[in-house]
Order: structure tokens, then C-alpha cells, then sequence
């Protein structure tokens, strides 16, 4: 069985049987490992990948679902979000980074302009052990500032 | 002799050519001991070579790990890398860098004072003399004599100066990990792994095994599937259906604190002092049992060509691991070579060596494929090593100034550390003939210790004396977690010390400044304590709080005070944090405050939501459901000030704020109610309890 869907802006048609996740068709069918495996439960947010836009746990997506679905992961981000991480040094183990700058895409997609609140409510699903909390609320501010 | 004065990691690695080489091209090759594990250090350790080489960064590349190529520095543990990897760093740098002036001034028959270096290059007054390093070429395989003068501090372009993280731009794009490596033919490996220690296994559903496209391996009680990918292997380790025999029983109570209490132990007295006489007062205060609670499930690689194994690992220490997989191999250490990769944040010691041992054995049993083992979320839960359970009672004499004129500690601890030990790697418990469980003893507080981690207060207290007693068999495996004995000692000391000023009727940071005489350790405390306006603190009582805790991590590392605001009704909120630290001569500031911040978050959660929870199946906390941590709507606003000491040699940061961030929230939620919750985590029901109480 094969599932046709656009990714990262791209048609592709890969295979797909009934029970594969999504986060092992990214990262071992085509190597985009941006997508990470935390929890395989759906708890930590390190495998977030858009579908048509909204944030969503790829260890728990069923590939064969995504028919005719825009998935976008965290290699294909806005740069501007990428350069704003950077720029507050936010991070520090860096595993949770991919799943932040997803959620940061969705959120600065339907909120150009989040306050602090607003960043928090929609990031809370991601965890974060090394505590780097205070610097990603703050990437997240600057990159929305850059591109108001 | 000038070599015993060198630090170890130069006595144990006493050739500049293990630390440093010239490669064609204008590059320059450092090797260091101490890893990355998300604390910076490989861009703190590049910024130190390449300031005492007159270097820029770009040209240099750094080994960190590698036991066919860089030097053994020990386990990158115990904030000691800065001090211990940097320092040594700095003078070979400074070393090669004489030389290389030395013999270029005898090239060119002029003085070695009038040259200098500019990125590598030689120069006299400031024109290029034709030489450089690359064109010397000294010969660098001579003994490190430790003579060259270090850089002042006010030589210094890149040391003290915020610097990006080297590694953080790959983990932005989706690398930087040993998770994402791959190698042709890679095998994807998941060991069965027992429910309660010594289980042994009385079948599985092989059947099923196969049917998912998986194989079976068992040697003794060690079984595992391996399958040509990763989700198969998940999908054949689910199927397994493993039936386990006995094992030691565990029950809930046994993740208490309280029941270690009295339990088979090896006691150590580290301080005596004869009692005073007068009024006495005493607390008891209690940590559970703690995940490290690593974001991204360990992993390993191993291949073995039957004849020599390598393995990739996000262990702290390569040649320890090494030492521990020639013992579970049978091959002799130099057929085997450690590779560190990155990993997510570890806090100590998760599931990694026991990943990269499970991935050596499945690699000797099936010689030729690399053998990747890929850890789930409840494998890392229930099987790496916990942070353990403490309990810590205080009993002090008070004088008639209502200050401490004794003061008798009693900790009740399992082990701290033991990645020492061979017998405490989890494969080997299930192989046929284990060996005996190891003895453990506390490691002695004048090194650092474990559970006696800060346990002997920074004040000037007369008459201490420090029991400690180590759990010889606790009711799960435990070894190091950030910080060891440091947050649950000095949430008991400053938990205590409060209490005493309250007793005394006097403010608890001029209690605290009466019994200071570090001037360091004063700094920090009152600078946070000016931060957070502490003069206007209040009586308290009424549902919000301010509370402080002051640590010198280890009693020799870095200097840090923290106050934090809580608001306390049904549950605590934390409003704001304050944190004054004093590292000595800092690396990279901005690092540096990642760090302290990173360690305030954590502490706060270990404070007020984690533990594991035990069951009739060994630990019942299986996932971040079952162990909720701090999240984006529960972190406080912080506020972090470096002090500068001066020209002083750097202190390790990256553990200094965590038991002062549980004493300040201890404190503060006291400040908040009018009645102190002694034992962690400071959860709803206890706030509950102790309004009621």
C-alpha cells in the first residue's frame, strides 16, 4: 500500500500499511530525523510535525492517514523562527528543540503577535528537562517582533 | 617535581600530542576527556584553546570522548569540566603556543618577546614573519611541563565572552544526535527487560516474535528481539509476551524515604564533635525517589567483527564503559573503542552505559551487523538508575544567642554513585553466575561525597558531626543525579536554619549573615537577597511567600543564593526567582546563566512534583503521565546576576542552583503558610495536611 500526501511542500507518495507511524516514515523512510522520539505516547511533544498547519504528535499518526494532507516538519520551518532560537541561545540539551520550533510555527501562524500567555498556553504540551523554558518563550517573542 | 603540581588530567595524559595536533590546511585538532551533554561545554573548552593559541574558532575542531584518540579525563560528572578539562586545556594551549614562539624565534634569530601570534600566524610587531603554526611543525610528542605562563585575564578575547553554542545550530536543523545515526545494514535491537531485580524469565511468545519479522536472543535471563527496523523491533518486543519468575518483592511503602531508615546499611561518622549543652531541636526532612527523567529514551550502537567491538554511546565516561564492557565481552579493552555521541540531557547517570552494554552484548551474540537498541519511554522510567530517596535529620544545641552551638546530622541514603561497579550494569544481573552485589560506601565529603554532598553546612557551626548510613539493598537501582546529596542536604540545612531564626526571632538572612564569614558565600546572598527587595518581605502567613537558600555546590564549587516568591493556596505557584551565583573567572556568561536558570527549573520541579512511584511490579511510574514535571505554566519569572570575584580561577556552575532553588522554595512556601512541609515534593496534599495540621 502506498499513501500519496504533500511534504514539506513536496508531493510524495510513499509506502504505508495500516498500523505505520508517521515518525518512522519520516525518520528512517526518509531520513528527516528533526522528528524526535520522546515518549511514542503523545506526552512530550519532541515529534511534533504540522498537518495541514496544526501541531500534531507524530508517534501517535498512523501514515496511511495523511492522504492528500500538507505535513510539514521541523526541517521545513520558517527560518526567521530557526534564527530567533539561535539568537537567544535557546536551548541546552536541544532534544526538545524540534517540537518547540513546530508549536512556535502554529502558534506564530494564527498569532503573529503572542504575548508571553499566549506562547505559554500553546507550548505547554511541550516538555522540557533541561529548563530552558525562560529562553524559549523569549525566541519565541523575537521572532515574532521580526517579523511584525 | 613540576609534574606533580600538573592536574590529574595532565598526569594521567602527559603528552601534548594527546590533546593537540596541527592538520594540513590551517585546522587545528583538540581532544578533550569531558563531553557535551547539553551543558556547553564543547564551545567553553573551544573558547579556552583557542584563546591560549591565539586562534579564531573556525579553525578548530574538537574530539570530546574517544577511547582510540582522546585523552581519559574520568566521567564528565560533578560541574568539573571547566575546571578540570579547561584548566588542563589551557596549559597545554599556552604550552604549545611557547614552543611554537620558542622555535620560531630561533628560525628567525630574534627574541621570542617580540613575536607574537595573530591566528596562528607569527608576527613581529604586528608584520607577518612567513611562519606560522603549521609551517613550525614542532614536534608535540614531549612530555607537558605545565611552565608556560596562562593569559592574563585581560588578554583574553573569547574566555569571558558570550560565545554560541557550537552544537546548537545542527540540533536546530535536526542532528546533532546519536539517535539520528545510522549505518548500513543497521539491526535494531530490545531487550526484555525484568520487572524486579534478580526476575528471571520463564518464556516468551517466540511465535510472535517471528511473526512480526524479529528474532530471539537469550543468553541466561538476558533476552532480547532483533529485527531489520526500528519499528519491528518495537512491534516484536510488544508482542514478547516475556513470563517472569521471583525477583526482590517491592511494595509501595518502600519509595518512601522514611523506610530506609534502619535498613541493612554502611555507616561512615565523617565529622565528630562533642555535644553542647542546652535546648536541642531537631527535623527531619525527606526526598523520594527521582527520575532523571531524559527526554530522548537512551540509545547505543554496537558492532562486533568477532574480533574487535565498537561502540557509539552518550555515556558520561568512554573508558569506564570501556572497562565495563571488556568484563561483559570477554574481549580484551584494546579490541574494544568507545565513541561518545551526543544524547539528550542526562542529569547524570540514565540509562546510557546500560543501553551501550545491552548493544555490546547483542552485538558479541550476533557478530558482523551494527546493533542499534533503541530504549522506550518505560524502559527508561523503570530501568535506568533512580536518583535515590534521602532522608536527613538535623539536631542542634541552641546557645543562649539562639544560634547553633552543635549540630548532628543523620542521613539515611541508598547509593549515590555506582557506575563504578560492574555487578550494578543491568545486563549483567540477568546473565548466568552475576557477580555479588558490590559494597557501597559513601564517597567522603572533603572530595565532594555523595549523600554527604553538602550535607556539612557553609556556616560557621561549632561542633558538627555528619553520620551517614548507605542502603546496601534498596528496593530499586540507584546511581548519580544531578547534584547527588546537594538538594535534599540543603534543603535540610536551609529548611533548618529558617526554623532557628524563627525560633530566635530574628530575620532569617541576618541570621544566616551571623553565621557567614565566607565573604563569597555573603555576596551571594545579599546580592539576591537585594534583588528581590527582601526588606519588604513581611510576616508571611498569608498565602504568599519569600524564602531563600544559599549553597557553594560541593563545598568548593561555584557560590549560589536564590529567593523565590510563591503564591500558596490549594497549590503553590511560583512567581518569581532571583539568583546572585558567583563562578569565579566564567568561560561564557550567557552559558553560564543557561545553566543556572536550567537548574532552577529543574530543582523546582524535583521540589514540588517529582517521584517515583513503586508498585507490585517494580516502579509504577511508566511514563511523563505517571511523572509530571515543571511545564511553561509553572516556571517563575527569573532574574540572574553573575558576580564578578576578580581574577579568580573558575568554579563549576552547572549543579550550584539546585539546592539552593528547593531551599528557597521550601522557605518561601513556610513564609507563605506559617508551618513548614518537610519532606519533597511539596505537593497539594501536603500543603493540605500541613494547613490542617
Amino acid at each position: 500500500m502506498s499513501t500519496s500526501f504533500t511534504l514539506n511542500g513536496a508531493p510524495v507518495t510513499l509506502p504505508a500499511n495500516p498500523g505505520d507511524l508517521l515518525i518512522d516514515t519520516l525518520r528512517t523512510g526518509r531520513g528527516l530525523t528533526a522528528t524526535r522520539y520522546g515518549c511514542g505516547e503523545e506526552q512530550c511533544g519532541a515529534c511534533l510535525v504540522l498537518i495541514d498547519g496544526a501541531p500534531v504528535h507524530a508517534c501517535g499518526r498512523e501514515t496511511v492517514t495523511l492522504q492528500g494532507r500538507a505535513v510539514t516538519t521541523a526541517e521545513a520551518i520558517p527560518s526567521y523562527i530557526r534564527d530567533a532560537f539561535l539568537a537567544e541561545q535557546a536551548g541546552q540539551c536541544g532534544y526538545c528543540l524540534s517540537g518547540m520550533l513546530v508549536a512556535a510555527t502554529a502558534l506564530l501562524a494564527r498569532s503573529p503577535a503572542p504575548d508571553r500567555a499566549a506562547i505559554v498556553e500553546a507550548l505547554d504540551g511541550n516538555l522540557c528537562r533541561c529548563g530552558s523554558h525562560p529562553r524559549i518563550i523569549a525566541a519565541i517573542l523575537r521572532a515574532a517582533r521580526g517579523a511584525a | 617535581m613540576i609534574a606533580n603540581t600538573l592536574p590529574k588530567s595532565l598526569q594521567d595524559n602527559p603528552t601534548l600530542d594527546r590533546w593537540i595536533s596541527f592538520r594540513p590546511g590551517g585546522a587545528v585538532h583538540v581532544r578533550a576527556g569531558k563531553i557535551e551533554i547539553g551543558q556547553g561545554i564543547a564551545t567553553a573548552l573551544a573558547q579556552i584553546a583557542a584563546d591560549e593559541l591565539d586562534i579564531t574558532l573556525s579553525r578548530l575542531a574538537l574530539t570530546a570522548g574517544d577511547t582510540d584518540t582522546a585523552p581519559d579525563e574520568g566521567m564528565t560528572t560533578g560541574s568539573m569540566s571547566v575546571e578540570m578539562s579547561g584548566t588542563s586545556l589551557r596549559i597545554v594551549c599556552a604550552e604549545v603556543r611557547a614552543l611554537m614562539l620558542a622555535e620560531a624565534a630561533t628560525r628567525l634569530g630574534r627574541p621570542a618577546a617580540t613575536l607574537a601570534v595573530e591566528d596562528g600566524a607569527i608576527t613581529e610587531n604586528g608584520a607577518p614573519t612567513g611562519l606560522d603554526y603549521w609551517s613550525l611543525a614542532v614536534p608535540l610528542d614531549r612530555a607537558i611541563t605545565g611552565a608556560a605562563p596562562l593569559k592574563p585575564r585581560a588578554a583574553h578575547r573569547l574566555i569571558g565572552t558570550d560565545v554560541p553554542r557550537l552544537d546548537l545550530p545542527a540540533k536546530l536543523n535536526g542532528a546533532g544526535f546519536l539517535h539520528d545515526m545510522t549505518l548500513p545494514g543497521l539491526l535494531h535491537g530490545r531487550v526484555l527487560h525484568p520487572p524486579l531485580i534478580g526476575a528471571t524469565l520463564a518464556g516468551v511468545d517466540e511465535a510472535a516474535i517471528t511473526r512480526v519479522g524479529a528474532t530471539f536472543l537469550r543468553r541466561g535471563d538476558f533476552a532480547a528481539v532483533l529485527a531489520p527496523s526500528e519499528a519491528q523491533a518495537r512491534a516484536a518486543h510488544a508482542a514478547a509476551k516475556p513470563g517472569w519468575q521471583g525477583g526482590r518483592p517491592v511494595t509501595p511503602d518502600m519509595g518512601e524515604a522514611d523506610y530506609l531508615v534502619g535498613q541493612p546499611a554502611i555507616h561512615a561518622r565523617f565529622r565528630e564533635a562533642p555535644r553542647a549543652a542546652g535546648e536541642r531541636v531537631s527535623a527531619t526532612y525527606t526526598r523520594p525517589y527521582i527520575s532523571h527523567g531524559t527526554l530522548g529514551p537512551s540509545v547505543a550502537i554496537a558492532q562486533c567483527d568477532g574480533a574487535h567491538l565498537t561502540v557509539w554511546s552518550h555515556t558520561q565516561g568512554v573508558y569506564l564503559l570501556r572497562r565495563h564492557l571488556a568484563g561483559l565481552t570477554n574481549l580484551p579493552e584494546t579490541a574494544i573503542s568507545v565513541r561518545h555521541a551526543q544524547g539528550a540531557g542526562c542529569y547524570g547517570q540514565n540509562g546510557a552505559d546500560d543501553a551501550a552494554a545491552e548493544a555490546a552484548l547483542l552485538a558479541t551474540l550476533n557478530p558482523g551487523p551494527p546493533i542499534r537498541v533503541l530504549w522506550g519511554r518505560a524502559d527508561e522510567f523503570t530501568h535506568e538508575p533512580a536518583g535515590t530517596a534521602m532522608s536527613v535529620t538535623i539536631e542542634a544545641t541552641l546557645g543562649a544567642d539562639g544560634l547553633p552551638a552543635d549540630w548532628v546530622t543523620t542521613i539515611w541514603s541508598a547509593p549515590h554513585v555506582a557506575r563504578s561497579h560492574f555487578a550494578c550494569m543491568l545486563p549483567v544481573q540477568s546473565l548466568p553466575d552475576p557477580p555479588a552485589d558490590p559494597e557501597h560506601h559513601d564517597p567522603h565529603p572533603d572530595g565532594g561525597g555523595g549523600a554527604s554532598r553538602n550535607a556539612i553546612p557553609l556556616y560557621d557551626i561549632p561542633n558538627l558531626t555528619l553520620d551517614v548510613h548507605i542502603v546496601q539493598r534498596p528496593p530499586i537501582r540507584t546511581s548519580a543525579l544531578r547534584g547527588l546529596g546537594a538538594l535534599p542536604n540543603t534543603f535540610a540545612i536551609e529548611s533548618f536554619l529558617d526554623d532557628l531564626a524563627s525560633r530566635a526571632g530574628i530575620d532569617p538572612l541576618d541570621y544566616r549573615l551571623r553565621l557567614l564569614s565566607d565573604p563569597r558565600a555573603r555576596n551571594v546572598l545579599t546580592a539576591a537577597a537585594a534583588m528581590a527587595n527582601w526588606p519588604a518581605r513581611g510576616r508571611g502567613g498569608e498565602g504568599r511567600g519569600l524564602g531563600l537558600g544559599l549553597g557553594r555546590y560541593k563545598n568548593r564549587s561555584a557560590y549560589a543564593a536564590v529567593v523565590m516568591e510563591v503564591e500558596v493556596d490549594t497549590e503553590i505557584r511560583l512567581r518569581r526567582a532571583w539568583c546572585a551565583a558567583d563562578g569565579g573567572l566564567v568561560i561564557n556568561p550567557d552559558g553560564a546563566r543557561n545553566q543556572l536558570d536550567g537548574g532552577i527549573i529543574q530543582a523546582a520541579s524535583m521540589t514540588l512534583k517529582e517521584r517515583i512511584r513503586l508498585g507490585p511490579d517494580g516502579i509504577a511510574s511508566r511514563g511523563w503521565a505517571d511523572y509530571p514535571i515543571l511545564r511553561f505554566s509553572e516556571i517563575p519569572e527569573i532574574t540572574t546576576t553573575l558576580l564578578d570575584p576578580g581574577d579568580v580561577p573558575p568554579l563549576g556552575m552547572g549543579e550550584c542552583t539546585m539546592g539552593p532553588t528547593a531551599a528557597a522554595i521550601g522557605n518561601a512556601v513556610a513564609h507563605a503558610l506559617g508551618t513548614r512541609i518537610h519532606s519533597m515534593p511539596l505537593t497539594r496534599e501536603r500543603v493540605a495536611a500541613a494547613l490542617l495540621a
